[in-house]
Protein backbone atom coordinates (compact mmCIF):
# COMPACT_ATOMS: atom_id res chain seq x y z
CA UNK A 1 0.00 0.00 0.00
CA UNK A 2 1.21 3.50 -0.89
CA UNK A 3 0.09 6.87 0.46
CA UNK A 4 -0.24 10.54 -0.53
CA UNK A 5 0.14 13.70 1.50
CA UNK A 6 -3.61 14.23 0.94
CA UNK A 7 -4.18 11.01 2.92
CA UNK A 8 -5.29 8.74 0.10
CA UNK A 9 -4.02 5.16 -0.17
CA UNK A 10 -3.43 2.97 -3.22
CA UNK A 11 -3.18 -0.80 -3.28
CA UNK A 12 -1.97 -2.24 -6.58
CA UNK A 13 -2.67 -5.71 -7.98
CA UNK A 14 -1.40 -6.20 -11.53
CA UNK A 15 -2.36 -3.01 -13.34
CA UNK A 16 -5.37 -2.25 -11.12
CA UNK A 17 -5.08 0.23 -8.25
CA UNK A 18 -7.69 0.31 -5.49
CA UNK A 19 -8.03 3.78 -3.92
CA UNK A 20 -9.33 4.94 -0.57
CA UNK A 21 -8.60 7.39 2.25
CA UNK A 22 -6.46 6.60 5.27
CA UNK A 23 -7.65 5.96 8.82
CA UNK A 24 -6.16 9.34 9.73
CA UNK A 25 -8.29 11.10 7.07
CA UNK A 26 -11.42 9.21 8.11
CA UNK A 27 -10.86 10.21 11.72
CA UNK A 28 -10.36 13.86 10.75
CA UNK A 29 -13.52 13.89 8.62
CA UNK A 30 -15.73 12.56 11.35
CA UNK A 31 -18.90 10.63 10.62
CA UNK A 32 -19.24 10.07 6.89
CA UNK A 33 -22.87 10.36 5.77
CA UNK A 34 -22.56 10.39 1.97
CA UNK A 35 -19.99 9.32 -0.60
CA UNK A 36 -20.01 10.29 -4.26
CA UNK A 37 -17.99 7.71 -6.21
CA UNK A 38 -16.81 8.21 -9.81
CA UNK A 39 -18.53 6.70 -12.84
CA UNK A 40 -16.98 3.64 -14.44
CA UNK A 41 -15.15 4.65 -17.60
CA UNK A 42 -14.10 8.06 -16.32
CA UNK A 43 -10.43 8.86 -16.91
CA UNK A 44 -8.57 10.78 -14.23
CA UNK A 45 -5.12 12.28 -14.04
CA UNK A 46 -3.00 12.24 -10.89
CA UNK A 47 -4.40 14.87 -8.52
CA UNK A 48 -7.80 15.12 -10.23
CA UNK A 49 -10.95 14.96 -8.13
CA UNK A 50 -11.98 11.32 -7.89
CA UNK A 51 -14.69 11.18 -5.23
CA UNK A 52 -16.43 13.36 -2.64
CA UNK A 53 -16.86 12.38 0.99
CA UNK A 54 -19.40 14.21 3.09
CA UNK A 55 -19.53 14.31 6.86
CA UNK A 56 -22.48 15.77 8.80
CA UNK A 57 -20.84 19.16 8.53
CA UNK A 58 -18.82 19.36 5.31
CA UNK A 59 -17.93 17.97 1.90
CA UNK A 60 -14.32 16.97 1.14
CA UNK A 61 -12.76 16.07 -2.20
CA UNK A 62 -10.78 12.87 -2.64
CA UNK A 63 -8.06 13.17 -5.28
CA UNK A 64 -6.78 10.47 -7.60
CA UNK A 65 -3.37 9.43 -6.25
CA UNK A 66 -2.49 8.02 -9.68
CA UNK A 67 -3.68 8.41 -13.27
CA UNK A 68 -5.99 5.87 -14.85
CA UNK A 69 -9.43 4.80 -15.95
CA UNK A 70 -12.12 3.96 -13.40
CA UNK A 71 -12.96 0.27 -13.90
CA UNK A 72 -15.05 -0.20 -10.76
CA UNK A 73 -16.65 2.05 -8.13
CA UNK A 74 -17.66 0.92 -4.65
CA UNK A 75 -21.46 0.92 -4.99
CA UNK A 76 -21.90 -0.35 -1.42
CA UNK A 77 -20.93 3.06 -0.05
CA UNK A 78 -24.24 4.49 -1.30
CA UNK A 79 -26.12 2.50 1.35
CA UNK A 80 -23.35 2.26 3.92
CA UNK A 81 -21.21 5.44 3.82
CA UNK A 82 -20.18 4.74 7.43
CA UNK A 83 -17.93 1.97 6.08
CA UNK A 84 -15.42 4.72 5.29
CA UNK A 85 -15.09 5.36 9.04
CA UNK A 86 -15.29 1.72 10.08
CA UNK A 87 -12.94 0.20 7.50
CA UNK A 88 -11.15 3.07 5.75
CA UNK A 89 -8.28 0.95 4.45
CA UNK A 90 -10.43 -2.04 3.43
CA UNK A 91 -14.20 -2.04 2.67
CA UNK A 92 -14.30 1.76 2.55
CA UNK A 93 -12.44 1.97 -0.78
CA UNK A 94 -13.87 4.30 -3.42
CA UNK A 95 -12.72 3.11 -6.85
CA UNK A 96 -10.45 0.79 -8.78
CA UNK A 97 -8.34 2.41 -11.47
CA UNK A 98 -6.60 0.79 -14.43
CA UNK A 99 -3.18 2.39 -14.17
CA UNK A 100 -2.05 4.47 -17.11
CA UNK A 101 1.33 5.34 -15.56
CA UNK A 102 2.45 2.68 -13.05
CA UNK A 103 5.60 4.68 -12.25
CA UNK A 104 3.39 7.15 -10.32
CA UNK A 105 2.77 4.47 -7.69
CA UNK A 106 6.45 4.05 -6.92
CA UNK A 107 6.81 7.77 -6.26
CA UNK A 108 4.19 7.68 -3.45
CA UNK A 109 5.08 7.18 0.22
CA UNK A 110 5.28 3.71 1.73
CA UNK A 111 3.67 3.16 5.14
CA UNK A 112 6.77 4.07 7.13
CA UNK A 113 7.19 7.31 5.20
CA UNK A 114 3.48 8.11 5.62
CA UNK A 115 3.62 7.43 9.38
CA UNK A 116 6.64 9.72 9.58
CA UNK A 117 4.70 12.36 7.61
CA UNK A 118 1.73 12.06 10.00
CA UNK A 119 4.02 12.63 12.97
CA UNK A 120 4.93 16.04 11.52
CA UNK A 121 1.29 17.22 11.37
CA UNK B 1 -6.36 35.42 12.42
CA UNK B 2 -3.73 33.18 13.97
CA UNK B 3 -4.71 30.70 16.66
CA UNK B 4 -2.85 32.86 19.20
CA UNK B 5 -5.25 35.75 18.59
CA UNK B 6 -8.30 33.67 19.41
CA UNK B 7 -10.13 34.42 22.61
CA UNK B 8 -10.89 31.69 25.11
CA UNK B 9 -14.10 31.18 27.03
CA UNK B 10 -13.86 30.36 30.74
CA UNK B 11 -14.43 26.72 29.73
CA UNK B 12 -11.50 26.40 27.30
CA UNK B 13 -9.44 24.19 29.63
CA UNK B 14 -12.45 21.99 30.35
CA UNK B 15 -13.00 21.43 26.60
CA UNK B 16 -9.37 20.52 25.97
CA UNK B 17 -9.35 18.18 28.97
CA UNK B 18 -12.47 16.45 27.58
CA UNK B 19 -10.69 15.80 24.26
CA UNK B 20 -12.51 18.43 22.22
CA UNK B 21 -11.36 19.37 18.74
CA UNK B 22 -11.03 23.16 18.97
CA UNK B 23 -11.68 25.43 16.00
CA UNK B 24 -11.80 29.21 15.45
CA UNK B 25 -15.38 30.46 15.71
CA UNK B 26 -16.58 34.05 16.13
CA UNK B 27 -13.08 35.06 17.27
CA UNK B 28 -12.95 32.33 19.91
CA UNK B 29 -11.34 28.92 20.10
CA UNK B 30 -14.41 26.70 20.45
CA UNK B 31 -15.10 22.96 20.58
CA UNK B 32 -16.50 21.69 17.27
CA UNK B 33 -16.84 18.17 18.63
CA UNK B 34 -15.68 15.93 21.46
CA UNK B 35 -14.52 12.32 21.25
CA UNK B 36 -17.93 10.86 20.32
CA UNK B 37 -18.20 12.98 17.15
CA UNK B 38 -20.97 15.11 15.67
CA UNK B 39 -23.42 12.32 14.83
CA UNK B 40 -23.45 10.73 18.30
CA UNK B 41 -23.47 14.12 20.03
CA UNK B 42 -26.47 15.19 17.96
CA UNK B 43 -28.42 12.03 18.77
CA UNK B 44 -27.43 12.18 22.46
CA UNK B 45 -28.92 15.67 22.71
CA UNK B 46 -32.18 14.55 21.09
CA UNK B 47 -32.42 11.54 23.46
CA UNK B 48 -30.84 12.73 26.71
CA UNK B 49 -29.23 16.09 27.55
CA UNK B 50 -26.42 17.95 25.81
CA UNK B 51 -24.33 20.63 27.49
CA UNK B 52 -23.06 23.43 25.25
CA UNK B 53 -20.63 26.25 25.94
CA UNK B 54 -22.12 29.34 24.32
CA UNK B 55 -20.00 31.81 26.26
CA UNK B 56 -18.76 33.35 22.99
CA UNK B 57 -22.18 34.97 22.68
CA UNK B 58 -22.60 38.49 23.96
CA UNK B 59 -24.46 39.16 27.20
CA UNK B 60 -25.46 42.69 28.16
CA UNK B 61 -27.77 44.71 30.36
CA UNK B 62 -29.79 47.64 29.09
CA UNK B 63 -30.63 50.01 31.90
CA UNK B 64 -32.41 53.33 32.07
CA UNK B 65 -35.70 54.97 32.91
CA UNK B 66 -37.60 53.07 30.23
CA UNK B 67 -34.95 50.82 28.67
CA UNK B 68 -37.41 48.90 26.50
CA UNK B 69 -38.72 52.08 24.87
CA UNK B 70 -35.21 53.19 23.93
CA UNK B 71 -34.20 49.72 22.78
CA UNK B 72 -37.24 49.41 20.54
CA UNK B 73 -35.80 52.10 18.25
CA UNK B 74 -33.49 49.51 16.71
CA UNK B 75 -35.28 46.20 17.29
CA UNK B 76 -38.50 44.81 15.92
CA UNK B 77 -40.02 43.01 18.88
CA UNK B 78 -42.38 44.48 21.44
CA UNK B 79 -40.18 44.83 24.51
CA UNK B 80 -42.28 47.43 26.32
CA UNK B 81 -44.93 44.74 26.47
CA UNK B 82 -42.49 42.06 27.68
CA UNK B 83 -43.70 40.85 31.07
CA UNK B 84 -41.41 40.35 34.05
CA UNK B 85 -39.91 36.88 34.02
CA UNK B 86 -40.25 36.45 30.25
CA UNK B 87 -37.91 36.42 27.27
CA UNK B 88 -38.62 37.30 23.63
CA UNK B 89 -36.84 36.78 20.29
CA UNK B 90 -36.23 39.84 18.16
CA UNK B 91 -34.06 41.19 15.38
CA UNK B 92 -31.82 44.23 15.26
CA UNK B 93 -32.59 46.07 12.02
CA UNK B 94 -30.86 48.40 9.61
CA UNK B 95 -32.59 51.31 7.83
CA UNK B 96 -33.30 49.08 4.81
CA UNK B 97 -35.17 46.55 6.94
CA UNK B 98 -32.30 44.03 6.85
CA UNK B 99 -31.28 41.98 9.86
CA UNK B 100 -28.11 43.19 11.62
CA UNK B 101 -28.43 40.40 14.19
CA UNK B 102 -31.02 38.26 15.90
CA UNK B 103 -31.15 38.33 19.66
CA UNK B 104 -32.92 37.24 22.81
CA UNK B 105 -34.06 39.83 25.31
CA UNK B 106 -35.37 39.03 28.78
CA UNK B 107 -36.71 40.83 31.82
CA UNK B 108 -35.38 38.43 34.45
CA UNK B 109 -35.51 40.92 37.34
CA UNK B 110 -35.81 44.68 38.01
CA UNK B 111 -32.36 45.44 36.60
CA UNK B 112 -33.49 46.55 33.15
CA UNK B 113 -33.29 44.17 30.20
CA UNK B 114 -30.91 41.24 29.74
CA UNK B 115 -29.82 40.77 26.13
CA UNK B 116 -27.99 37.87 24.44
CA UNK B 117 -26.52 38.50 20.96
CA UNK B 118 -24.47 36.47 18.50
CA UNK B 119 -20.74 36.27 19.23
CA UNK B 120 -19.57 37.36 15.79
CA UNK B 121 -21.90 40.38 15.82
CA UNK B 122 -21.55 41.67 19.35
CA UNK B 123 -19.21 44.68 18.89
CA UNK B 124 -21.32 46.05 16.04
CA UNK B 125 -24.56 45.31 17.92
CA UNK B 126 -23.45 47.11 21.07
CA UNK B 127 -22.36 50.17 19.06
CA UNK B 128 -25.73 50.35 17.30
CA UNK B 129 -27.68 49.80 20.51
CA UNK B 130 -25.59 52.34 22.45
CA UNK B 131 -26.15 54.98 19.74
CA UNK B 132 -29.91 54.35 19.83
CA UNK B 133 -30.04 54.55 23.61
CA UNK B 134 -27.91 57.68 23.93
CA UNK B 135 -29.14 60.00 26.65
CA UNK B 136 -31.95 57.67 27.65
CA UNK B 137 -30.43 54.34 28.61
CA UNK B 138 -27.12 52.48 28.63
CA UNK B 139 -25.91 49.15 27.35
CA UNK B 140 -23.40 47.40 29.61
CA UNK B 141 -21.49 44.34 28.43
CA UNK B 142 -21.36 41.51 30.93
CA UNK B 143 -17.86 40.33 29.98
CA UNK B 144 -17.42 38.52 33.28
CA UNK B 145 -20.19 36.04 32.64
CA UNK B 146 -20.29 32.67 30.89
CA UNK B 147 -23.29 31.11 29.17
CA UNK B 148 -24.12 27.40 29.17
CA UNK B 149 -26.96 25.71 27.30
CA UNK B 150 -28.43 22.46 28.59
CA UNK B 151 -30.66 20.97 25.91
CA UNK B 152 -32.64 17.79 25.45
CA UNK B 153 -35.56 15.81 26.87
CA UNK B 154 -33.72 15.12 30.15
CA UNK B 155 -32.48 18.70 30.61
CA UNK B 156 -35.35 19.69 32.90
CA UNK B 157 -34.86 16.77 35.26
CA UNK B 158 -31.10 17.31 35.33
CA UNK B 159 -31.31 21.01 36.10
CA UNK B 160 -34.15 20.65 38.61
CA UNK B 161 -31.89 18.45 40.73
CA UNK B 162 -29.69 21.51 41.27
CA UNK B 163 -32.16 24.35 40.72
CA UNK B 164 -35.70 23.31 41.78
CA UNK B 165 -37.18 26.56 40.38
CA UNK B 166 -36.16 25.50 36.87
CA UNK B 167 -38.90 22.87 36.86
CA UNK B 168 -41.53 25.57 37.38
CA UNK B 169 -40.49 27.52 34.30
CA UNK B 170 -42.02 27.14 30.82
CA UNK B 171 -40.65 27.94 27.37
CA UNK B 172 -39.32 31.53 27.19
CA UNK B 173 -39.50 32.12 30.94
CA UNK B 174 -36.41 33.90 32.25
CA UNK B 175 -35.44 34.36 35.89
CA UNK B 176 -32.61 35.84 37.87
CA UNK B 177 -32.04 33.51 40.79
CA UNK B 178 -29.41 31.94 42.98
CA UNK B 179 -28.27 28.67 41.44
CA UNK B 180 -25.17 26.60 42.11
CA UNK B 181 -24.45 29.12 44.89
CA UNK B 182 -24.06 32.08 42.53
CA UNK B 183 -26.23 34.69 40.86
CA UNK B 184 -27.57 33.11 37.69
CA UNK B 185 -29.94 34.13 34.93
CA UNK B 186 -31.78 31.10 33.61
CA UNK B 187 -34.16 30.99 30.67
CA UNK B 188 -36.07 27.97 29.42
CA UNK B 189 -34.96 28.26 25.82
CA UNK B 190 -32.18 27.32 23.45
CA UNK B 191 -31.49 26.75 19.79
CA UNK B 192 -31.80 23.01 19.24
CA UNK B 193 -35.58 22.54 19.03
CA UNK B 194 -35.43 20.58 22.27
CA UNK B 195 -36.68 21.56 25.68
CA UNK B 196 -33.81 23.06 27.64
CA UNK B 197 -32.22 26.02 29.35
CA UNK B 198 -29.66 28.74 28.83
CA UNK B 199 -27.77 29.45 32.04
CA UNK B 200 -25.78 32.66 32.54
CA UNK B 201 -23.31 32.44 35.44
CA UNK B 202 -20.22 34.34 36.62
CA UNK B 203 -17.18 33.37 34.51
CA UNK B 204 -15.25 32.46 37.66
CA UNK B 205 -17.78 29.72 38.50
CA UNK B 206 -18.41 28.45 34.97
CA UNK B 207 -16.01 25.49 35.01
CA UNK B 208 -17.30 24.29 38.39
CA UNK B 209 -20.93 24.44 37.20
CA UNK B 210 -20.03 22.82 33.85
CA UNK B 211 -18.34 19.92 35.66
CA UNK B 212 -21.19 19.62 38.16
CA UNK B 213 -23.71 19.21 35.33
CA UNK B 214 -21.46 16.68 33.57
CA UNK B 215 -21.34 14.52 36.69
CA UNK B 216 -24.91 13.55 35.79
CA UNK B 217 -24.75 10.52 33.51
CA UNK B 218 -27.60 11.91 31.40
CA UNK B 219 -25.40 14.84 30.32
CA UNK B 220 -22.60 14.93 27.74
CA UNK B 221 -20.68 17.92 26.37
CA UNK B 222 -21.71 18.79 22.81
CA UNK B 223 -19.75 20.82 20.25
CA UNK B 224 -20.58 23.37 17.58
CA UNK B 225 -20.93 20.69 14.89
CA UNK B 226 -23.95 19.09 16.51
CA UNK B 227 -25.26 22.49 17.59
CA UNK B 228 -25.48 23.38 13.90
CA UNK B 229 -27.17 20.16 12.78
CA UNK B 230 -29.62 20.35 15.69
CA UNK B 231 -30.68 23.92 14.91
CA UNK B 232 -30.95 23.10 11.19
CA UNK B 233 -33.31 20.18 11.91
CA UNK B 234 -35.33 22.50 14.17
CA UNK B 235 -35.71 24.87 11.19
CA UNK B 236 -34.01 27.68 13.09
CA UNK B 237 -32.17 30.22 10.93
CA UNK B 238 -28.57 31.07 11.75
CA UNK B 239 -27.12 34.55 11.54
CA UNK B 240 -24.35 34.89 8.95
CA UNK B 241 -25.86 32.04 6.95
CA UNK B 242 -29.66 32.26 6.64
CA UNK B 243 -29.84 35.78 8.00
CA UNK B 244 -27.77 38.80 7.05
CA UNK B 245 -28.10 42.53 6.44
CA UNK B 246 -29.90 42.00 3.11
CA UNK B 247 -32.53 39.62 4.52
CA UNK B 248 -35.62 41.04 6.20
CA UNK B 249 -37.38 39.26 9.06
CA UNK B 250 -40.42 38.75 6.82
CA UNK B 251 -38.38 37.11 4.06
CA UNK B 252 -36.85 34.90 6.74
CA UNK B 253 -40.27 33.87 8.02
CA UNK B 254 -39.67 35.62 11.33
CA UNK B 255 -42.91 37.62 11.25
CA UNK B 256 -43.42 36.78 14.92
CA UNK B 257 -40.27 38.81 15.71
CA UNK B 258 -42.06 41.98 14.57
CA UNK B 259 -44.48 42.75 17.40
CA UNK B 260 -48.13 43.53 16.73
CA UNK B 261 -47.93 46.90 18.47
CA UNK B 262 -44.76 47.67 16.50
CA UNK B 263 -46.45 46.89 13.16
CA UNK B 264 -49.30 49.22 14.03
CA UNK B 265 -46.91 52.00 15.07
CA UNK B 266 -44.45 51.38 12.21
CA UNK B 267 -41.85 52.98 14.45
CA UNK B 268 -38.80 50.83 13.74
CA UNK B 269 -35.91 51.02 11.29
CA UNK B 270 -36.79 49.62 7.88
CA UNK B 271 -40.53 49.84 8.61
CA UNK B 272 -41.28 50.89 5.05
CA UNK B 273 -39.98 47.64 3.53
CA UNK B 274 -41.26 45.44 6.31
CA UNK B 275 -44.78 46.89 6.15
CA UNK B 276 -44.86 46.27 2.38
CA UNK B 277 -43.61 42.72 2.82
CA UNK B 278 -46.14 42.00 5.57
CA UNK B 279 -48.81 42.97 3.03
CA UNK B 280 -47.47 40.28 0.68
CA UNK B 281 -45.05 42.20 -1.52
CA UNK B 282 -42.09 39.84 -1.19
CA UNK B 283 -39.33 38.91 -3.63
CA UNK B 284 -38.07 35.83 -1.78
CA UNK B 285 -38.88 33.77 1.26
CA UNK B 286 -37.17 31.13 3.35
CA UNK B 287 -38.02 27.52 2.58
CA UNK B 288 -37.13 24.17 4.08
CA UNK B 289 -35.99 21.56 1.57
CA UNK B 290 -35.76 17.80 1.90
CA UNK B 291 -33.10 16.67 -0.60
CA UNK B 292 -34.53 13.55 -2.19
CA UNK B 293 -31.43 12.20 -3.95
CA UNK B 294 -27.68 12.49 -4.04
CA UNK B 295 -25.39 14.50 -1.83
CA UNK B 296 -26.40 16.99 0.84
CA UNK B 297 -26.86 20.51 -0.59
CA UNK B 298 -24.60 22.87 1.32
CA UNK B 299 -24.61 26.64 1.76
CA UNK B 300 -24.19 28.37 -1.62
CA UNK B 301 -25.78 25.62 -3.75
CA UNK B 302 -28.23 26.93 -6.35
CA UNK B 303 -31.93 26.08 -6.13
CA UNK B 304 -33.72 25.60 -9.48
CA UNK B 305 -37.34 25.12 -10.52
CA UNK B 306 -38.57 21.91 -12.16
CA UNK B 307 -37.36 23.17 -15.57
CA UNK B 308 -33.89 23.87 -14.24
CA UNK B 309 -34.07 27.69 -14.03
CA UNK B 310 -32.10 28.94 -11.04
CA UNK B 311 -34.52 30.64 -8.63
CA UNK B 312 -32.60 30.84 -5.37
CA UNK B 313 -29.82 29.64 -3.13
CA UNK B 314 -29.26 27.29 -0.22
CA UNK B 315 -28.16 29.23 2.86
CA UNK B 316 -27.67 26.27 5.23
CA UNK B 317 -27.63 22.60 4.44
CA UNK B 318 -26.31 19.29 5.53
CA UNK B 319 -27.27 15.92 6.88
CA UNK B 320 -29.91 15.75 9.58
CA UNK B 321 -28.95 12.85 11.86
CA UNK B 322 -32.40 12.61 13.52
CA UNK B 323 -34.21 13.40 10.29
CA UNK B 324 -32.18 10.69 8.58
CA UNK B 325 -31.37 12.50 5.37
CA UNK B 326 -30.11 15.61 3.66
CA UNK B 327 -31.92 18.84 4.54
CA UNK B 328 -31.46 22.48 3.64
CA UNK B 329 -32.73 25.99 4.26
CA UNK B 330 -32.78 28.38 1.33
CA UNK B 331 -34.53 31.35 -0.24
CA UNK B 332 -36.82 31.25 -3.31
CA UNK B 333 -39.60 33.45 -4.76
CA UNK B 334 -42.88 32.98 -2.82
CA UNK B 335 -44.59 31.19 -5.74
CA UNK B 336 -42.20 28.26 -5.23
CA UNK B 337 -42.34 28.24 -1.45
CA UNK B 338 -45.29 25.91 -1.29
CA UNK B 339 -45.11 22.77 0.82
CA UNK B 340 -45.13 19.80 -1.54
CA UNK B 341 -43.48 21.68 -4.42
CA UNK B 342 -40.64 19.75 -6.05
CA UNK B 343 -37.59 21.87 -6.82
CA UNK B 344 -33.98 21.02 -7.63
CA UNK B 345 -30.75 21.68 -5.80
CA UNK B 346 -27.57 21.89 -7.85
CA UNK B 347 -24.71 20.13 -6.07
CA UNK B 348 -21.34 20.14 -7.88
CA UNK B 349 -23.15 20.81 -11.15
CA UNK B 350 -25.65 17.98 -10.75
CA UNK B 351 -29.35 18.78 -10.29
CA UNK B 352 -31.10 16.67 -7.66
CA UNK B 353 -34.77 16.68 -6.65
CA UNK B 354 -35.67 18.49 -3.44
CA UNK B 355 -39.08 18.76 -1.85
CA UNK B 356 -40.37 21.88 -0.08
CA UNK B 357 -41.40 20.70 3.38
CA UNK B 358 -42.89 22.33 6.47
CA UNK B 359 -40.73 23.66 9.27
CA UNK B 360 -39.36 22.20 11.48
CA UNK B 361 -37.75 19.11 9.94
CA UNK B 362 -37.87 17.36 13.31
CA UNK B 363 -40.72 18.19 15.74
CA UNK B 364 -39.71 20.67 18.42
CA UNK B 365 -40.28 19.79 22.07
CA UNK B 366 -40.60 23.13 23.81
CA UNK B 367 -42.49 22.93 27.10
CA UNK B 368 -45.10 25.66 26.79
CA UNK B 369 -47.35 24.47 29.61
CA UNK B 370 -46.64 22.47 32.76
Amino acid sequence: MRFTKDHEWVAVEGDIATVGITAYAAEQLGDVVFVEVPEVGKTVGQGDQLAVVESVKAASDVYAPVSGEVVEANAELADAPETVNALPEAGGWFAKLKLSNPAEVDALMDRDAYEAFLSTL
Amino acid sequence: MSTDDLKKTPLFDAHVAAGARMVPFAGYSMPVQYKDGVLKEHLWTREHAGLFDVSHMGQARIRGENPARSFEKVVSADYQGLKAGKQRYGVLLNAAGGIVDDLMTARPDDDGLFVVVNGACKDNDYAIIAAALEGEATVTRLEDRALLALQGPQAAAVLAAHVPEAAEMVFMDARALTAFGVDAIISRSGYTGEDGYEISVPASDAARIWNTLLEDERVKPIGLGARDSLRLEAGLPLYGHDLDETVSPIEAGLNFAVGKSRREAGDFLGAERITKELAGDLARVRVNLKVLEGAPAREGADIADAEGNVIGKVTSGGFGPSFGGAIAIGFVPPAFAVVGETLKVIVRGKPAAALVVASPFVPTRYVRKL
